[in-house]
């Protein structure tokens, strides 16, 4: 038989947590993620791991911080409003430097909203997610494929970086279905974890997981080493793609589930005789800043798609230091977007 | 599948995401074209994504009865039966599909009635199989899945229906390589194998392809209903 498994999105990132050697998931169902506890809840127990349906999202999120400081690759999944429920627990996974894997399938919003997809937590994943300075690093898959290989490496980045890694993915994303390859990857060379709570056995110093500091100046120490190794991240970890950008004169930036109907309003809009291409932000944080920054000085002007009232378009404008009219194609509450809509903004913006 | 005996109300049950919708709104199109009334019942209560709502439009072209939540495809993430599933008893000279949800959790739905199909005797419950999904491609996991729906529902599995695929890349080679698993789980289980499916796309009229697709016995040629907002 073929190597390839056809997945759901949401299966394949419970599958990429497991390679990764995820053995620890806490979290809670909710439309559309889940398939991501359903899937762990049957293949747990069959690697000796821990599901634990938890009575809360606060609850599973705390769970996360409590496996992680012993050491262990944690994760928890939700959606939107689930996920706007961890967010105490995002703040303090930061200030204790914890990694950790958290998975936002978003739905439509704001309060319970609806269970279509949606994009509109970028926001919220991108600018904190929660109170305090500190950062995620998010990744935006925009295949099943992609859902678990950015999983695997999700884990790795956070055990490399001591930060917590968010997949943002949407409900489209999370629900469809695609033939994937499942096959087990090369382990990563990481640091040890020598910060973590396992038992000195009378042989070292007690390591401590804390994020209160009394002392101001303590907490300012800190969050300037935290913000080196952000920068860091920023240098080293930036991933973006893009497609048909080289002599393009409008340029899409669309990430996750809207890239690929981006993709499709390019080639659309080629065969009209408009040089369109596409720029795919892979990390949303780190943000793809300085590709941004290039393209503005070659073309005519932007085309953001998002399924959000116009979030990442702050990004884009910054990043291009507005120097190309950035317009907005958005739909939001769980419309999805179609190629011939995105398609009618890249004329307007060649035609402008 | 010309000249195959069908029942008057056919279940469609397995693994979740094994293509139970998919081949329940095909087989109620095809039954269409043999009787004057058919009706198609929609008992998924697992998800609330993709339903035989999608299908719709196509359905009642055709005049297959959709008897379906009247939340499908909504916002309302409510596991509600449809009180007009009654009519699948009610109405004698209607032959029905019933697309049940994925797993045990799915067939659950389907326990309420298990009285009424077990006395009627005019019922079969088709195993649908994809051994591409996960969970599902090993013997284990096949005879779990069985144990665990037949549990639920209270009734008795009848027959398999091989749905190998990989999606719209499924090639005759992906089906063809599933069979032998297919036909020793058929043997083990003491469940005849129904048919196989095969999307339309894939049937060739004559050639080798043809002497290939004669092997793989009763063939259901298949139609890929998308979620058509999608365009990805």
């Amino acid at each position: 038989m073929s190597e390839k498994v056809l997945m759901k999105g949401n299966e394949a990132i419970a599958e990429g947590a497991l390679l990764a050697g995820c053995r620890h998931y806490f979290g809670y169902p909710i439309t559309p993620q889940t398939e991501i506890a359903a899937y762990m809840a049957k293949r747990m127990p069959k690697v000796d791991g821990v599901f634990l349906q938890a009575e809360s999202e606060v609850a599973s999120i705390n769970m996360v911080i409590g496996a992680s400081a012993a050491g262990k690759r944690a994760m928890t999944s939700s959606s939107s409003p689930g996920v706007a429920l961890k967010s105490e627990g995002l703040s303090y996974l930061a200030g204790c430097d914890l990694p950790a894997v958290v998975v936002n399938i978003q739905r439509g919003g704001p309060g319970l909203g609806g269970i279509q997809p949606s994009q509109a937590d970028y926001f919220h994943a991108t600018k904190g997610g929660a109170h305090g300075d500190f950062h995620m690093l998010v990744l935006a898959p925009n295949s099943v494929q992609e859902m678990l290989d950015y999983t695997y490496k999700a884990f790795d980045l956070a055990d490399q970086y001591r930060i917590t890694a968010m997949i943002l993915g949407d409900g489209i994303l999370g629900q469809m279905m695609e033939p994937i390859d499942i096959s087990p990857k090369e382990p990563a060379k990481l640091p040890p974890k020598d910060w973590a709570l396992t038992g000195t056995r009378g042989e070292r110093k007690p390591n401590i997981v804390n994020s209160l500091y009394l002392n101001p100046e303590d907490l300012e120490a800190l969050n300037f080493q935290r913000f080196e190794r952000y920068r860091q991240i920023e240098e080293k970890e930036t991933l973006h793609e893009t497609y048909r950008t080289e002599d393009a004169e409008i340029v899409v930036v669309a990430y996750g589930a809207a890239s690929r109907i981006a993709k499709n309003a390019i080639d659309l809009a080629r065969e009209g005789g408009v040089k369109a291409g596409l720029l795919r932000p892979i990390t949303l944080w780190p943000f793809p800043k300085k590709p941004l920054r290039e393209l503005a000085d070659k073309v005519k002007a932007f085309v953001v798609a998002e399924l959000s009232m116009g979030q990442m378009v702050e990004d884009v404008r910054l990043s291009t230091e507005s120097l190309r009219p950035v317009y907005l194609s958005a739909h939001t509450g769980g419309v999805v977007t179609t190629p011939e809509e995105i398609l009618e903004h890249i004329k307007q913006a060649a035609a402008n | 599948m010309e000249g195959t005996e069908n029942a008057r109300i056919t279940i469609f049950a397995g693994h979740f995401g094994s293509g139970k919708t998919n081949l329940a709104i095909n087989y109620a199109l095809w039954l269409k074209e043999r009787y004057e009334e058919v009706l198609l019942c929609d008992l998924d209560i697992v998800n609330p994504y993709f339903r035989t709502a999608d299908a719709r439009d196509k359905l009642q072209k055709k005049g297959v009865e959709l008897i379906s939540s009247r939340f499908a495809n909504t916002n309302v993430d409510a596991p509600a039966l449809p009180a007009e599933t009654r009519q699948i008893f009610d109405r004698p000279d209607a032959v029905s599909v019933v697309d049940l949800g994925g797993d045990d959790r799915g067939a659950l739905a389907l326990g309420r009635y298990a009285k009424p199909l077990r006395e009627g005797n005019e019922y079969e419950m088709l195993l649908v199989v994809n051994p591409y999904r996960p969970l599902t491609g090993t013997k284990d996991d096949l005879d779990e899945i069985v144990h665990e729906i037949e549990a639920a529902s209270r009734i008795a599995f009848t027959g398999i229906v091989n749905n190998a695929n990989l999606g719209p890349e499924t090639t005759l080679g992906d089906i063809e390589d599933c069979l032998s698993f297919i036909r020793e789980s058929s043997q083990r289980l003491k469940l005849p194998l129904k048919m196989t499916s095969i999307r339309r796309a894939l049937l060739a009229e004559k050639g080798e392809e043809l002497q290939r697709i004669h092997q793989m016995g009763e063939v259901f040629p298949i139609d890929l209903f998308e979620k058509s907002s999608w365009k990805l």
